[in-house]
């Protein structure tokens, strides 16, 4: 084969292989930049105090350099604020799906008044600041007793993915068959019915992918999960981890913060090896079509 | 718009002649399509607006009444002074504002930390979203790979990042001096100018791929011939990537900078968990001085009138991106 092949190989070696290399350096590049501070926060959680305080820096540690202990300094404990994170993330995901498929669809097909003025609004709100919002939302937490109350968290995660759950259902939406519903309305289904029976289960892939968005943006988000939840038992991922790395100012205890990186992050990695494709149309039908 | 409209209402005739005989107000014929039809637009819009409302609510709930109360609130005086009731005084914080060297301060470094970030971002996210969309072994992969950054939480890389930088332990350090750049391990959170590199770096890896997808989007919706074709007429690659890609891009690149810009002009975790602001507050961003401002100083009124001004810069960035953005539309479409 490898005869056979020459030839033709030393014909067009002059072209392909330069770029070929780019393209090579560029892919390795890629995903050094990509992977690496996750891939070195990982291996610092596994390191011994010891390795980690070693100069200069251990990159392969032998056996005797590994522990478990770190994960097993943040005991059982930690899956609690795992299980908060998740609960929050999961109920505003699903009811920022349930108001906003409704929403995406009269935008998308009937005719109200005002659509378009909606419409921008619906756009420019999704590039406020979190910042912006949470002194007034402080306010009303504080007139409805919300503090430490879940609820404080799941209305505004529902809304902070709203814009883009509207926008990528709007245009999904907008590319269903017209005939369909056309004839769905002879047959004689009335809006809401047609909306549950027929639309909705086509659009069963769309819901699943900006789930999937409204899903890690609700469990990344820090600052409402700062300012309403105080009791230690009630607090999400990010401002858990954030707190185990501000606890001491002395002796930064690295090894747990990367174990803690580790556990808070593995639900995310998962999302993503497995929802790759669903989560790149996400964004880009969010962004480009709306 | 309208086009949808009229369409929608053409389909609407056969169902509404179907139910004719439900239909009690019965009227002469010529007259009846246009009776009937905008009985079914009645109909129409009434559920259009019970399925939007929910929405509308919510959104209204956590937007709008933020910003709005904002604008209120900035004109009162409520802190511990005040003892933290609201007193009416017209423009004080505003003119506070004006001569309020920390705000500027802020301000100045988060124009530098959204500036070289997102025109870095936009720079490396061209290159990924070019490589991405080559064909190579492992693609899929390495679209994978490149999703990772931007989906970890930022106040949980926060913390990574400051390990990374660690002056001590730190693994930039380390490579820096095997490499030979540096002899002793160099300060980079305690430093102002490293420290915002530090920062603007962390930023880059994590919002990069966000660029990559949305370029690449564009990159697969360009016709492969038009690359041919210049081909012919003696270009190499350098050559088309200026003359094809970048102009075919340009609304591509727009939004993602509009988008980008608007979540770095409010960076918010990864400066409170990296840096806390530090060192002597020249890292610290707009974000962080309004949440300051509010949760440590308790001083609601003029946090308010820091959000209005935020708000109303930032309103005004979208509206001149939104300006060039029908411009560069009409232009693409013109070349065609």
């Amino acid at each position: 084969m490898a005869v056979a092949q020459q030839p033709q190989e030393q014909q067009t070696q002059s072209k392909i292989p330069t770029k070929r290399i780019i393209l090579w350096l560029g892919v390795i590049s890629l995903l050094v930049f990509c992977l690496a501070p996750a891939l070195w926060q990982l291996l610092t959680s596994f390191k011994t105090n010891d390795a980690i305080a070693t100069i200069p820096t251990i990159y392969f540690p032998n056996l005797s350099e590994l522990t478990f202990n770190h994960y097993i300094t943040l005991g059982w404990n930690f899956l609690r604020y795992v299980f908060n994170s998740a609960l929050v993330s999961v109920i505003s995901t699903v009811i920022c799906l349930g108001v906003g498929a409704p929403a995406a669809y009269t935008l998308a097909r009937l005719n109200i008044p005002g659509k378009q003025i909606i419409l921008s609004c619906v756009l420019v709100v999704s590039l406020f600041p979190y910042v912006l919002l949470f002194l007034g939302l402080l306010e009303l937490v504080k007139y409805f007793g919300l503090g430490n109350n879940y609820i404080s968290l799941i209305i505004p995660y529902t809304a902070i993915n709203l814009p883009l759950t509207i926008l990528v259902l709007r245009s999904f939406f907008l590319q269903l068959p017209k005939d369909l519903e056309d004839s769905a309305k002879i047959d004689g289904y009335r809006t809401v019915p047609m909306l549950l029976q027929i639309v909705l289960p086509l659009t069963l892939p769309a819901l699943v992918t900006t789930g999937m968005l409204a899903f890690i943006f609700a469990w990344n988000e820090f600052i409402f999960a700062l300012t309403f939840i105080t009791k230690d038992e009630m607090l999400t991922i990010p401002v858990k981890v954030a707190q185990i790395g501000g606890a001491s100012v002395y002796e930064i205890p690295y090894g747990p913060i990367a174990a803690a990186t580790v556990l808070g992050t593995i639900p995310l990695i998962l999302l993503v090896l497995f929802f790759q494709r669903r989560i790149v149309q996400g964004i880009t039908a969010g962004a480009v079509k709306g | 718009m309208e086009d949808g409209g009229d369409g929608e209402d053409g389909g609407e005739q056969t169902t509404t002649n179907k139910q004719q005989p439900a239909n009690k107000n019965q009227q002469p014929t010529n007259q009846q399509p246009k009776m009937q039809k905008d009985a079914i637009r009645q109909r129409e819009q009434r559920t259009g607006w019970i399925l939007i409302t929910p929405a509308l609510l919510v959104l209204a709930l956590v937007f709008a009444y933020p910003i709005v109360r904002a604008f209120v609130l900035s004109l009162f005086t409520q802190n511990l002074g005040t003892e933290l009731e609201p007193v009416f005084s017209g423009f004080t914080n505003y003119v506070r504002l004006f001569g309020d060297g920390r705000f500027w301060q802020t301000f100045g470094q988060t124009a530098i930390f959204t500036i070289s970030s997102i025109l870095l971002e936009l720079v490396i996210g061209m290159v990924f979203a070019l490589v991405l969309n080559e064909t190579f072994r492992g693609r899929g992969l390495a679209r994978t790979a490149s999703l990772i950054p931007w989906a970890l939480p930022t106040a949980v890389m926060g913390l990574a990042w400051a390990w990374i930088f660690n002056d001590q332990y730190g693994v930039v350090n380390d490579l820096l001096s095997r490499v030979g750049f540096i002899e002793d391990p160099i300060t980079w959170l305690g430093d102002p100018v490293r420290a915002m590199i530090a920062l603007i770096f962390a930023d880059v890896w994590k919002t990069t791929p966000f660029i990559a997808i949305l370029l690449l989007a564009g990159l697969q919706s360009i016709p492969q011939d038009l690359y041919e074709a210049h081909k012919i007429d003696g270009a190499n690659p350098v050559q088309s990537f200026w003359s094809i890609t970048l102009p075919l891009l340009t609304p591509q690149m727009l939004i993602a900078l509009l988008f980008r810009f608007a979540q770095a002009f409010g960076i918010f975790d990864l400066i409170q968990v990296m840096t806390g602001g530090g060192p002597a507050g020249r890292t610290e961003m707009i974000s962080n001085y309004i949440y300051a401002t509010v949760r440590r100083y308790l001083d609601f009124g003029y946090g308010a009138a820091l959000v209005v001004v935020t708000f109303l810069i930032l309103i005004a960035a979208v509206a001149i991106t939104a300006f060039l953005l029908s411009k560069t539309r009409i232009n693409v479409t013109g070349e065609r």
